[in-house]
This record gives C-alpha cells, sequence and structure tokens, in this order.
C-alpha cells in the first residue's frame, strides 16, 4: 500500500511521537486546572482514545498501571492531608484524630488534629491534578511503543537508543526470572512467599540477567551492530570540535542566562553552541553506514492528532489566565465547583484522535487470544 | 566457503585446549553436520566461524579461520555479519526488537540497506518462513518453534553466504523441528546458503547432511565424510544407525525409508518374536489392581519413597483445569499415576504439559478439578511437606539451584528435605562420579547440571518424580545414563511423569504415553498403542518395522539373541 502509513500495523500507522506530543499536550493541559470537572472529562478522553486504539501487546497494559499509580498518589496525598494537617484555613470539621504532641523545635508540624472538609478537598483536587498527568503518560505509553519513539533518534545517537531499548526489556525479563525462581524455591521445599524468598533468589536472577545481556551482546554483534563506516579523519575532527564546543557554549550561555551580568551574551552564546552541537551530531551520524527499515513518517493525520493535543493545552492556558476562578474552583468557602462551557469543550478536541485514526489496527488486536495460547509451556 | 587451517582454541584459564588441530573445508552451498558428544568443543568450533571466538569469549586461536576469504583475526563479528548468520542456541537471546518485522530487518539496518531494498527481503522472508501471519506479533508471544524460525530469518535477510546454527531442534516438538528443518533445506537448494549446524538429536537431521563432521572426543582431529562413512565410525549415532549396525547393513541406512527398504529379512527374523513389555524391564504396577508387595516392599524401605503410600495412586488428576489470562491452558484433564509407573506426556510446544506438572508441585493453581499427590492437596501443603511426596526438576534445571559449590548445594538440600547429612552428596557422587565438591554448579555440563538437579531433588525421596524436558541438550551418552537411572528409580517403586518431546526417551522408558493438545488428553495408552498409531510421535524403530509394535534397538537387540 503506497503512500498509506496506516499498513504498518501495531501502532494504528501513526509516527509514535504524535501520540506522545497527544498525550503530553494532554497532560501540560492537566497541570493548568484543579476543577474535578475538567481533570475528569480529560481522564475520560484519554481513556476513551486508549481503548479504542490500544493493541494486544505488552506495552498497551501500561494505561491500567498508571491509573493504578495515580490511583495510589490520590489515597496518598489524602493521607498526608489527614494525618499532617493541611495549611487551607477550614471551619467545617469532619472528625478530629488525637492529636500528638511534638517538641517544639519542630514547630509547624502537626500530627493528627482535627480534619476539616476544606482541608481533604483541597487534597483531593491537587492529587487529581497529579493523577491525571500521571494517566496522560500512561496513555503515551499503552498507544506508542516507546522502543518506536527511540527509534527516530538521530543517526549519531541511534546506538546510544538501542542501549535503551535494550535496559527497557531487561526489566519486564528481570520480573520474570525473579517470578520462576521463587516459585522453583517450593520445589526445593523452602516456602515461596515471603521477603527473604525473593531476597534469597535476588543473586541467581542478578547472575542470569547478566549472561543474558553478554548473550545479546553476542548476539548483537554477530548481527552487525556497530559497524563503521570510513570517515576521513578532518570529517571526525570536524565533529568531535562542533561536539565539545557546541556543549561548551550550551554550558556557557546557560550560565550567563542565570547569572545577573551575562544578560547580553547569555543567549547569544546558548544558542550558537545548540546550533554547533547539533552539526556535530549530524555530522557524527555520518560514521554509521545504518539505515532505517520503514521509519514512521509524520503524514497529515499525525500532525492533526499532535495539533488536537496541542489546541487542547492552549485553550486551557489562555482559560486559566481569562478565568481563574473557573479553573481553580475555591474551597474557602466550600463551593460546588462549576463545569466551565468553554474550557470542556476545549477539552473534547482531544477526542479527534479516537475518530481520525482507524481504531482496532489491522496487526495483533485482531487476534487477542490465539496470541496467548501460543506461549510456551 | 570456510575453511579451518590447523585451528586450536584455548580459553583463558584453562590448561588445555578447547579444540585442537582443526583442519576442516566446508564448500559453497553445502550443509554440514558437526556431531559429537558433550563438551568436545561443537559450539567452539561454531563460534570461530562467526568470530565470536575469540573476539567477544577471550581466549587464544591458533592457525587460520576463513570466512569467504576473510580472515576472522582481522574481521571482528559485526564486519563478519554480511556473510555469515549465526543462531545461538536459545534464540530468545538473540532478539534486540520486539517485533517480528522489526527483527528481520534489525539486521539489514545495521549493514545500511537500501530502505528498498530491506522492504523486499523483510517480505520475501515473511513469505520464505512462512511467519507472514505473524508480522506484526510482539516476539514475546510466539511459541517456540516460531521463535526458532524468527531467529533464522532474522540472520537471513542480509542474504549471508554461511549460516552458523546451534541446536536448532532441540527445544522444538518434532513437528516444528520439521518445519524449520525444511527451511534450512530450502534454502541450501534454492538459495545455495552453505550451513554448518551442531545438533544432538541426530535422528532428526542426519538425513539432511551433505557431509558430516565428527568431532570424536576433546581434543581430537575432527573427521569429515559423508554421512554414512561417519555414521559408522561415530560413537553417537541415531537409532536408525543403530539397527542398521546390528542387522549388518552397509551403506548405512541414514533414513527411515532407506532402512525400512531393506528391512525385509530382519522383519521375517523377528516375524515369531514378541517385543519385550516397552519401557523398563519391570512390569508397571497397574494402579486399582492388587501389587506384588513383598520383594519391593523391602526394598522400598531402604532406599525408596520417603511417604509410603497405603495403596492409593502416587498422583490423580481429575477433570483438572487452569485458565491463565483468560485462555484455557488445560481443560477437563483425567490422569492416575501409578507407583513405580513411568509416564511421558507428549505434544506440540505450548500444549499444557508443563502447566500440568505445574498444578502437580502446586506452582500453578487449578481453577476446575481436583488434584492430590499422595492424598494431599499440593496447592495447599506447605512446601515443607510437599518435597517428601513429589519433586519436579524443572526445564531449566539451573532454577534449583542456588549455591556456589556443589557441597553447599547438596548440605542444603539435606537441611531443605530434613534429611541426614550427606544423603544429597552420596547421591551425587552416584550420579555424578568424579565432580568434586567445590564445583561452581554453572561450570556442569548441561547434563551434570540436570544430574545435580535430580539428585537434590530425589534427596527427599518423592514417591512422584517429575522431569520437564530432560534431554534438551544432553548428548546420546548421558541421554543413556539418564534412562539407566529413571529405570532403575522405576523400579524401587518411585512414579515418573515426564513431559518431552523426544520421541525416542519415551520410546525407551515411558510405560504410557498421554497426549496433550491445546489443553486437553487426545490419547492415553500404552507407549507401544500410542506411538504406533501416530506418525510423528512415532520412534524410528517403530516406523522402520512398522506394523509390527517394536519401539526400541534395545528390544530388537533382546529378541535376536
Amino acid at each position: 500500500m503506497p503512500g498509506e502509513p496506516a499498513a504498518r500495523g501495531a501502532e494504528g500507522g501513526l509516527h509514535p511521537g504524535a501520540w506522545w506530543l497527544w498525550a503530553l499536550c494532554l497532560g501540560t493541559a492537566a497541570t493548568r486546572t484543579t476543577n474535578p470537572l475538567l481533570l475528569g472529562l480529560l481522564l475520560t478522553v484519554t481513556g476513551y482514545v486508549v481503548a479504542s486504539h490500544r493493541t494486544s501487546s505488552p506495552w498497551s497494559r501500561s494505561y491500567a498501571v498508571f491509573l493504578r499509580l495515580g490511583l495510589a498518589v490520590l489515597v496518598l496525598r489524602l493521607a498526608f492531608a489527614v494525618v499532617l494537617g493541611s495549611p487551607i484555613p477550614g471551619t467545617h470539621t469532619l472528625l478530629t484524630l488525637p492529636e500528638v504532641p511534638l517538641p517544639h523545635w519542630a514547630q509547624g508540624i502537626r500530627l493528627g488534629g482535627r480534619v476539616t472538609a476544606e482541608g481533604v478537598l483541597f487534597a483531593l483536587y491537587d492529587g487529581l491534578r497529579l493523577a491525571a498527568l500521571l494517566v496522560c503518560v500512561g496513555a503515551a505509553n499503552a498507544l506508542a511503543n516507546p522502543a518506536r519513539l527511540l527509534k527516530s533518534l538521530p543517526g549519531a545517537l541511534y546506538e546510544a537508543g538501542v542501549a535503551v531499548v535494550v535496559a527497557l526489556t531487561f526489566a519486564p525479563h528481570l520480573i520474570a526470572d525473579a517470578r520462576r525462581l521463587r516459585a522453583a524455591r517450593r520445589l526445593r521445599g523452602r516456602p515461596d512467599r515471603g521477603l527473604r524468598g525473593l531476597l534469597q533468589v535476588a543473586l541467581p536472577v542478578l547472575e542470569g540477567a547478566l549472561e543474558r545481556s553478554v548473550a545479546l551482546a553476542a548476539a548483537m554483534d554477530a548481527r552487525g551492530y556497530g559497524r563503521t563506516a570510513d570517515v576521513p579523519a578532518p570529517v571526525r575532527r570536524t565533529t568531535a570540535a562542533l561536539t565539545l564546543g557546541g556543549l561548551l557554549g550550551v554550558c556557557a550561555g546557560t550560565y550567563g542566562l542565570l547569572t545577573a551580568e551575562g544578560g547580553t551574551y547569555g543567549l547569544p552564546v546558548l544558542l550558537a553552541g545548540a546550533a554547533a552541537a547539533l552539526a556535530g551530531l549530524w555530522l557524527g551520524g555520518r560514521r554509521s553506514p545504518r539505515t532505517r527499515y520503514r521509519p514512521d513518517t509524520w503524514g497529515p493525520r499525525a500532525l492533526l492528532v499532535a495539533g488536537s493535543g496541542a489546541a487542547v493545552a492552549v485553550a486551557m492556558t489562555l482559560a486559566a489566565s481569562a478565568d481563574p476562578a473557573a479553573l481553580h474552583p475555591g474551597v474557602v468557602p466550600l463551593v460546588a465547583p462549576a463545569l466551565p462551557l468553554w474550557p470542556a469543550a476545549a477539552v473534547l478536541l482531544g477526542l479527534l484522535p479516537a475518530f481520525l485514526v482507524p481504531a482496532g489496527s489491522a496487526g495483533p488486536a485482531a487476534h487477542p487470544l490465539d496470541t496467548a495460547k501460543e506461549q510456551p509451556s | 566457503m570456510i575453511r579451518f587451517e590447523n585451528v586450536s582454541v584455548t580459553y583463558d584459564g584453562a590448561a588445555e585446549p578447547a579444540v585442537r588441530g582443526v583442519d576442516l573445508e566446508v564448500p559453497e552451498g553445502e550443509l554440514v553436520l558437526l556431531v559429537g558428544p558433550s563438551g568436545v568443543g561443537k559450539s567452539t568450533v561454531l563460534g570461530a566461524v562467526s568470530g565470536l571466538v575469540p573476539h567477544f569469549t577471550g581466549g587464544t586461536l591458533r592457525g587460520r579461520v576463513t570466512v569467504a576469504g576473510r580472515d576472522t583475526r582481522t574481521h571482528k563479528p559485526r564486519e563478519l555479519a554480511d556473510v555469515v548468520g549465526t543462531v545461538g542456541q536459545d534464540p530468545l537471546a538473540h532478539f534486540v526488537t520486539d517485533t517480528v518485522e522489526d527483527e528481520l530487518a534489525y539486521g539489514m539496518e545495521s549493514l545500511g540497506l537500501a530502505p528498498e531494498v530491506m522492504r523486499r527481503r523483510v517480505e520475501e522472508t515473511l513469505d520464505l518462513l512462512g511467519l507472514a501471519a505473524l508480522r506484526d506479533r510482539p516476539i514475546a508471544t510466539l511459541s517456540g518453534g516460531q521463535r526458532q524460525r524468527v531467529a533464522i530469518g532474522s540472520v537471513l535477510t542480509p542474504h549471508p553466504k554461511v549460516l552458523v546454527l546451534d541446536e536448532p531442534t532441540s527445544a522444538l516438538d518434532p513437528a516444528a523441528a520439521e518445519e524449520v528443518l525444511a527451511v534450512l533445506q530450502r534454502l541450501v537448494h534454492d538459495l545455495g546458503t552453505t550451513v554448518l549446524l551442531a545438533e544432538h538429536r541426530l535422528e532428526r537431521v542426519v538425513q539432511y547432511a551433505d557431509r558430516v563432521a565428527l568431532l570424536p572426543s576433546p581434543g581430537a582431529a575432527p573427521v569429515l565424510g559423508t554421512p554414512a562413512e561417519v555414521m559408522a565410525l561415530s560413537p553417537v549415532f541415531p537409532p536408525v544407525v543403530d539397527l542398521g549396525r546390528l542387522a549388518g547393513w552397509s551403506p548405512l541406512p541414514l533414513t527411515v525409508r532407506d532402512a525400512r527398504r531393506r528391512a525385509g529379512e530382519l522383519r521375517e527374523r523377528l516375524a515369531g518374536r514378541e517385543p519385550a513389555p516397552g519401557g523398563p524391564p519391570h512390569a508397571p504396577v497397574e494402579a486399582p489392581a492388587p501389587r506384588p508387595r513383598v520383594p519391593v516392599r523391602r526394598f522400598l524401605r531402604r532406599r525408596g519413597p520417603a511417604v509410603a503410600e497405603a495403596g492409593g495412586p502416587a498422583a490423580e488428576v481429575r477433570g483438572l483445569g487452569v485458565r491463565r489470562d483468560r485462555v484455557r491452558a488445560l481443560h477437563g484433564v483425567d490422569l492416575t499415576v501409578a507407583a513405580g509407573e513411568t509416564i511421558a506426556l507428549m505434544g506440540r510446544n505450548g500444549a499444557g504439559k508443563s502447566t500440568l506438572l505445574g498444578t502437580l508441585v502446586g506452582l500453578v493453581e487449578p481453577s476446575a478439578g481436583e488434584v492430590r499427590v499422595g492424598g494431599a492437596v499440593p496447592r495447599r501443603t506447605p512446601p515443607r511437606e510437599l518435597v517428601r511426596r513429589v519433586g519436579l526438576v524443572p526445564q531449566e534445571p539451573r532454577d534449583l539451584l542456588y549455591a556456589d559449590t556443589v557441597a553447599a548445594e547438596c548440605a542444603a538440600a539435606d537441611h531443605d528435605a530434613a534429611a541426614p547429612a550427606g544423603t544429597c552428596r552420596a547421591l551425587v557422587s552416584e550420579l555424578l562420579p568424579g565432580v568434586t565438591d567445590a564445583t561452581h554448579p554453572r561450570d556442569l555440563s548441561e547434563g551434570q547440571r540436570l544430574a545435580l538437579a535430580l539428585a537434590v531433588v530425589l534427596t527427599a525421596r518423592p514417591p512422584l518424580l517429575l522431569l520437564d524436558e530432560p534431554t534438551r541438550g544432553l548428548d546420546y551418552a548421558a541421554k543413556a545414563r539418564l534412562v539407566a537411572l529413571l529405570r532403575s528409580l522405576a523400579a524401587e517403586g518411585h512414579a515418573i511423569v515426564l513431559a518431552t518431546h523426544d520421541v525416542e526417551l519415551a520410546a525407551e522408558l515411558a510405560h504410557r504415553v498421554v497426549l496433550l493438545a491445546e489443553g486437553e488428553v487426545i490419547a492415553d495408552g500404552a507407549t507401544a498403542e500410542v506411538v504406533v498409531s501416530s506418525p510423528s510421535f512415532a520412534p524410528q524403530v517403530t516406523k522402520i518395522l512398522a506394523p509390527r509394535p517394536w519401539l526400541t534397538v534395545a528390544q530388537v537387540r533382546e529378541a535376536l539373541r
């Protein structure tokens, strides 16, 4: 199918960067508001898009993981507000915990005491915002394989990118190994539960992981990883000079920007340094003869998906400065939050990808059952 | 295409060279099989072709190895990547990316091929290996045979002149192995690829080889010749060759078809005789029937199983169902294992064999039905108690070993099983003569590690012994020792269940064969009945002497005596 990006199954044919931009923009939008109705709407939008577009691949489960993580953050934030009290002055006392008297050097910290509805509500709004941000990252993970995103790195960074990808797949292997070895303890007549069991298998698990990495390194070497093309010496020297000089420039420029007297030269030096470093990277890419197999392309769809996310973020930022009261409902006095109409409509723009991108992309999603069936015994 | 000139390899810290005096030439377009007992340096020879020995493993290589005219001393593995494709023993350790299509493209990306060329070759390779339906699948979800094919495909796409494979079919069920070998055959015939492969399961591969290189013993120079010539003097040989030697056929037959055509006379000689009962010499004890007690009983008390079960079966499974991630792993499985009985569980990769063994030791929670081992429910029995009823040697025996010396491992095993000190060490000395206390379990060979894990499990003297894929990576000698050991255990009254793809092993050992497919039992009966009726699970001797139910060369030898 020439010119039809949807042919690339697993990610719905979309550039993974588009999904990440979309999700990060929604996350940015989430940080602009504490209105629980808007945040709830935002969560629903990400949930709907993920539900309609995720694949059966292992990484697509990350949405549920991040959802749980968000919930944990919320609960933790509430627990802190209840136990340590809240700086929000409140009049509606929900309950009074026994207060632990603290020595006078710990003044300003309170353990237990009055728990007010205002304090709890404030913590809830605040926690919800953080949870929404986490869930947006989870959505990005579920929709686009992070490994594919790393593939879009410039050539000079490709090898570092592969190292990161290998490290990413390392963690699931480590967990699977630990689980298997812990289960094997049962075969030796030792309890297979408890912390001790986990500690005792730690060494064999690490050994196994190390061995696997060595085997993988050998396999990668034998398959041509790290082959270099002959580059003339002057080009090599220029690359080194540009990269080093560029990085120095970036450091000096940043320093200049941050100190009082460097205001004049800071920005130009920073920009020049960044340009030199990028040129160095580009030249460095010539050392690696790699080519890309079916690179992801930015099509109009990818642009629209990223654009819809950006629109939500911009609209929310504008709304936050135009009407802060609507986006940050007060807790003192206690009022029910209202749904501001225009920001809510803007959040719904984030649903655009659900209709733009063909759902249930041709690939793995089609047969989740036999995928699992053929797992090795 | 591949030329070894007086090559010897000495690894760092080793007193003796791993291989010595290898002079070998593999011409273009041949399929050469490298055979020999465990530990003669087959993997070292294979590694030297791809340059991983010595560039990656360390050590000293003397002599010269050239591949397509390139000297491996001056070319690193990555610089040989366009002429040599290597697939190691474990395909999982080989994968860099996470989907099939990306994996096929990875090698070409490294070599810098043009995108159009890559696209075309990926499509061709997907068709050649029958992987088109799997192109978007994450590799983690593939079965063993599929993984092996993807691994071969991933080194094929750069169109290497030489393909090097280390035990490509050992972990596969018979059908998947056929699939992989058919692919290799096609490469040699259609593309003129030179293939060098090492394999222990000669019965599967020897008929495909153009020539065989035999490494007879560690440090000995290789013998190169046609398969029939080399098989005549090889210390390792498949059953068909064994039968040919027994019957005095010359030249030796290498395939079942050759042997069948010559077997008329042998069939006549065997006409009036009956094969001795399959499996161990000692007849199986039927579960419901009253068992001959007195002599066995005395023997049991001395050495046999710890929990003297009062007449009940060693294990009983009724209507067992297991679901995993909403997928049916086992469904409606009924199985009774009597004391002293050996059962082979067979079926393709992923049929549920390991899951069934897992439920018997309580590793897997049944979602339906009932499992009883020596009267206890495994999942609800504390591990300390359970080891005295059932022991499992897992697919990877290393999973059972934690300590860093054999002595420490044995001491821990005695402690775990509450056995008198020295019990485990005595078993190890019996199974592995010559292994010292200070040896690290990691330094043992595959077969030795299996024996150590078996000794650890046997320390608690469980009446039911389970083995998962015990012959993976074992040569014929190690396999023969295992068979002898398991037979004597069965004679002592241990019930044994083994999950295996090795039809020859099942034919030699098992009284009963249980075939699983899609988590259901599709056949359960005496070994001779089940394997004779199934072409893919029949051992070579059965295929040659069909329709009479002869299973092993040993039976034929016995009958002719």
